[in-house]
């Protein structure tokens, strides 16, 4: 034991060495990263980070889709281009099952690992090792104008089912007045209106795969689903709400044109800025909805995370920029520049423990939306994959794609549910043979 | 005419061309046949140091047995026939009007082939967001404003919108070469045939369009290489949803959503195959157009 | 054009010319006059033309975020070496192919452009991994031969076209002075081609400019040009009309401005030998 502490201390002692000597020569690292605006805010601060240490940071920042592509295919390729990358719950655990990511096991005490929420740190592990930190996590929730409801007369239950928002979004469609009822996710992509009806669909008792990788569209549970989603949204959703993602529907909320919108926590934050929303003071929150006598509800919990490649030369920079950027201190910066309700949200504990945080109104309902995530337990019945609004295996992004393009055309009125629900049996059954499932 | 000696100068010459050319052709193109009769799966770990398994024909079967396949190769069809009649009619007549003595022509001009300096990606943001977004796009404003429904162009008329997007970047083009050519025609015969009572149509159609068949042709040849491979257009506006996934577009889904290399080879030499069976229909055309 | 036109004729002519001219061009005016706007001026209803507080905010934003003089430098470094290269390659391969033609010129010809068809994306591991093996990602080198590679068979085409034009009597009455092949090319054929090389210049450059398959997915920070630049821009949160607007302006403000201003020169030669 004695032998390999020494061995530890001295290799420990060597990479400090190593690290004072890289800061010395005034490293650059190069981050990939998506394009929002937690991101965005966060290069503003980078500076800081610079002169701190003396590392040199260089952005790659891109859309989300584009980003993707390019950080995937380097990780696959060893293309070697980046330090960090920015990546999510779905692609860390299979990432570093490969080995293609280092093991974020020795930061700092400072740092305080324990601290990241249980929830966040087991969705960005493999193995319980965790390889990527969170910069901040997500569930998703009900997002409601409480000046509509009131005018309804209704008022939202803290926990409301599918059937009641139904109700309350008949209650607010206005289309006189531009205002529609509710709006939701219909765009394809596995990350857009793919995540979005696979929550509704687990919280009507469905799943995407039973326990021998068969797919389960055929399954009546789906058709409830897709039918309740496509008939709320053409009876109260917005025109063209097929190609509605996430940022068509937050700016159509902030325009003040939706009832209600579910959708993921970080978006509170924006809805309520009164510098981009006209309707930052008659936001409220809500648990996201479940079906009548499912015990299953429709959040799901993402997280936008930083890891370090495998092939990096930059090893210790990189570790030191990750602990800068999710650290407590950077949420302080950001708090004492910007305003609590603007630091990253959801992925600390001490956050959410902090009192001026608690009195940010989307505060409580984020971090009861995130601990009521369980994405080893995502379904009612059960099933072989980890992940609630994704199947944490490597082919899943392309099937979920193609499945979301077929609903997204039952969403444009281009084929019928049933058409669409064969459709996606068909091809996920075909890509789980054609990578040796079944 | 030529000299033996002026023959291999210009054998000489043209080697360099025809080298690089045969490497940029034979290197991707030997490897994408060699990784579409292999299972090759990054993201389950399968890498070219460790050795991939041999499939056979396997992708092949798979790639043009799914559902996706032949939609995709009419959805690529259906856009590259549209976009060529587009540019090809508009552009003749775009032309003729240009050739016309008008104030302004100059300036006409730059606005008319402005389109081509912009890239794909920013025509089709522009297109999609600030003109097509149902909401607060320029055409909502408007349809609004005349008191119809705003249409949703993207879902509910996608091909078609994609084919505006990509005629716009491409009309300039069109009209150009189709300008130049119409500037070369003689005008003393237009002049005869306008004394001998020919109807403006029939010296359209009797003078002007066969003057003009050679452009037109050019115009489809490289037009057709450039639009059978568009991809951008599709990524930022559609994602390949509501028929618009091209072959190009599958192929790309096979490679980067799917991560299964193997199959998006096949993918790949499929579409060469298709590009080469276009290819040589056109070339026949072309060819016998150059010979003239 | 010789013809007489009546007024009549004329006025009704260049009024329909000019409709559509500002037809075709409005979505890149519409572009520009919004990323003078605010975000909230952006999406008014009715669409604001002129009545609004013109604004270079989005501009400052937009260059905050990222270094624009970087990828236009990496743009011009790219689509200018790519061009300059190609051109080089594709001069004597051009004058070979139209003055001393053989049975199997139109074949290498049209050969040429059918390597113009393999689809990008089902090349892109390859391509990848090749560029990975000779550490050529992020470099401006590899690009840069990608891009000459790829126009290539557009640039010994249009080049070809042209110099085919270039009447034979004049070169055999050089020979039978007894200019060698060298001044041939240098004295005579250059000159008479320069319009023709001009407009192959500008049109690939044009092209590799807006090259944005290959540009995106081998690059990172360092060579990465306004292709790059502009996937940043494409759907931020919230609003971003007036944003993305200005950062399109930028990414084409300045091969519009030289598309423009050399438009004549690009006109004499884009003939791919459409008129004989």
């Amino acid at each position: 034991m004695s032998m390999r502490t020494a061995l530890r201390a001295t290799s420990a002692l060597a990479l400090c060495a190593l690290a004072t000597a890289a800061t010395a020569q005034d490293t650059t690292i190069t981050i990939a990263t998506v394009n929002n605006g937690d991101m965005i805010r966060m290069q503003g601060y980078t500076n800081l980070f610079t002169e701190q240490t003396g590392i040199a940071v260089e952005w790659v920042t891109l859309e989300e889709n584009v980003l993707r592509q390019r950080v995937t295919t380097d990780i696959t390729t060893n293309g070697g281009q980046f330090d960090i990358m920015t990546i999510g719950m779905y692609e860390t655990p299979i990432w570093g099952a490969n080995g293609w990511l280092l093991p974020l096991d020795d930061l700092s005490e400072d740092y305080d690992v324990a601290d990241i929420l249980p929830a966040m740190r087991d969705g960005l592990s493999h193995d319980g090792t965790l390889y990527a930190a969170p910069f901040y996590g997500e569930s998703s929730m009900v997002m409601y104008r409480t000046d509509l409801m009131e005018k309804a007369g209704l008022e939202m239950p803290k926990a409301p089912t599918w059937q009641f928002i139904r109700e309350a979004a008949a209650a607010m469609d206005d289309p006189e007045n531009d205002i529609n009822g509710i709006c939701l996710r219909g765009k394809a992509g596995w990350g857009e209106g793919g995540a979005f009806i696979t929550v509704t669909a687990n919280s009507f008792g469905a799943r995407w795969f039973d326990e021998d990788w068969n797919a389960q569209f055929d399954q009546p549970e789906w058709k409830e689903a897709l039918t309740f989603f496509v008939n709320l949204m053409n009876d109260y959703g917005p025109e063209g709400y097929a190609t509605n993602g996430f940022n068509e529907n937050l700016s159509l909320f902030q325009q003040g044109k939706c009832g209600i919108w579910i959708d993921a926590t970080v978006a509170a934050s924006f809805v309520t800025n009164p510098n981009d929303s006209t309707v930052a003071d008659s936001v409220g929150f809500a648990l996201a909805p479940n079906a009548e006598g499912v015990d299953k509800r429709s959040n799901w919990l993402w997280a936008w995370a930083l890891a370090i490649p495998a092939g990096t030369q930059k090893e210790e920079a990189a570790k030191a920029f990750i602990e800068w950027a999710t650290s407590k201190e950077y949420i302080e910066l950001v708090a004492a520049n910007e305003g609590w309700a603007n630091v990253p949200p959801g992925a600390r504990t001490s956050l959410y423990e902090t009192p001026e945080y608690q009195e940010v109104p989307f505060a409580a309902m984020t971090l009861e939306s995130i601990n009521a995530a369980d994405p080893t337990n995502p379904t009612v019945d059960p099933v072989p994959y980890v992940g609630i609004q994704f199947v944490a295996i490597p082919e899943f992004a392309g099937i979920a794609t193609e499945v979301s393009q077929e609903f997204s055309a039952v969403y444009a009125g281009q084929q019928s549910i049933d058409e669409a629900l064969e459709k996606a049996q068909a091809l996920t059954n075909d890509a789980m043979e054609a990578a040796g499932y079944r | 005419m030529a000299t033996q000696h002026s023959r291999s100068a210009a054998r000489l010459m043209l080697a360099p061309a025809v080298v690089l050319l045969l490497g940029w052709m034979l290197v991707p193109l030997t490897l994408t046949l060699y990784l579409s009769f292999k299972k090759y799966l990054p993201l389950r770990g399968d890498s070219l140091q460790n050795g991939l398994e041999w499939v056979g024909f396997e992708n092949y079967a798979r790639f043009i047995s799914s559902s996706a396949f032949w939609p995709s190769v009419q959805a690529t069809l259906i856009i590259v026939g549209g976009v060529l009649l587009i540019t090809v009619v508009l552009g003749v007549l775009l032309a003729i009007l240009l050739d016309q003595p008008i104030w302004g022509q100059g300036i006409v001009r730059l606005f008319v082939i402005a389109p081509f300096f912009v890239m794909p990606t920013v025509s089709a943001l522009v297109w999609k967001n600030m003109l097509m977004d149902p909401i607060n796009g320029i055409f909502a404003h408007l349809w609004r404003f005349f008191g119809a429904t705003p249409v949703s162009w993207l879902s509910d008329a996608s091909v078609q919108s994609i084919i505006l997007i990509v005629s716009w970047q491409w009309l300039p083009f069109a009209t150009l070469i189709l300008l130049t050519a119409i500037q070369s025609l003689d005008s003393e015969q237009l002049e005869a045939a306008e004394m001998d009572g020919a109807s403006p149509l029939a010296r359209f159609f009797y003078i002007v369009l066969p003057h003009l068949s050679r452009a037109i042709t050019i115009v489809i040849l490289i037009q057709t290489i450039f639009l059978l491979s568009i991809f951008a257009e599709i990524f930022v506006t559609t994602g390949g949803s509501f028929g618009t996934r091209t072959l190009t577009y599958l192929i790309f889904q096979r490679v980067v959503d799917s991560q299964n290399i193997g199959l998006g080879s096949a993918g790949g030499v499929y579409a060469i195959i298709l590009a080469n069976i276009v290819a040589i229909f056109l070339m026949r055309i072309v060819g016998k157009n150059l010979d003239r | 054009m010789a013809r007489a036109v009546t007024p009549r004729r004329k006025i009704i002519t260049t009024a329909v010319a000019w409709a559509i001219g500002l037809l075709i061009f409005f979505p890149i005016y519409w572009t520009i006059l919004t990323s003078f706007k605010t975000e909230a001026q952006a999406i008014n209803d009715p669409p604001l033309f002129f009545s609004f507080d013109w604004t270079l905010e989005n501009y400052a934003v937009v260059q905050e975020r990222s270094d624009y003089m970087r990828f236009l430098w990496n743009s011009v470094i790219l689509a200018g070496g790519s061009t300059l290269i190609g051109i080089l390659v594709a001069i004597p391969a051009a004058w070979s192919m139209a003055f001393v033609p053989s049975r199997r010129t139109k074949d290498i010809l049209l050969w040429m452009l059918s390597t113009k068809m393999l689809p990008a994306v089902g090349v892109l591991y390859p391509i990848s991994l090749i560029f990975v093996q000779f550490n050529l990602l992020d470099t401006r080198g590899g690009l840069i031969a990608v891009l000459m590679l790829i126009n290539l068979p557009i640039i010994v085409w249009m080049l070809y076209t042209y110099f085919k034009e270039i009447p034979i009597d004049i070169l055999e009455a050089a020979r039978m002075d007894g200019a060698n092949l060298r001044e041939e090319i240098l004295y005579i054929l250059t000159p008479m081609a320069i319009p023709g090389i001009a407009s192959t210049i500008l049109l690939n450059f044009i092209l590799a400019w807006n090259e944005a398959f290959w540009t995106l997915n081998l690059t990172a920070a360092n060579s990465a040009p306004l292709t790059a630049f502009i996937a940043s821009y494409s759907s931020p949160e919230g609003l971003f009309f007036a944003k993305l607007s200005a950062a399109s302006t930028m990414a084409i403000a300045p091969i519009l401005i030289l598309g423009w201003f050399s438009q004549k020169q690009l006109v004499r030669g884009l003939t791919f030998g459409a008129v004989k």
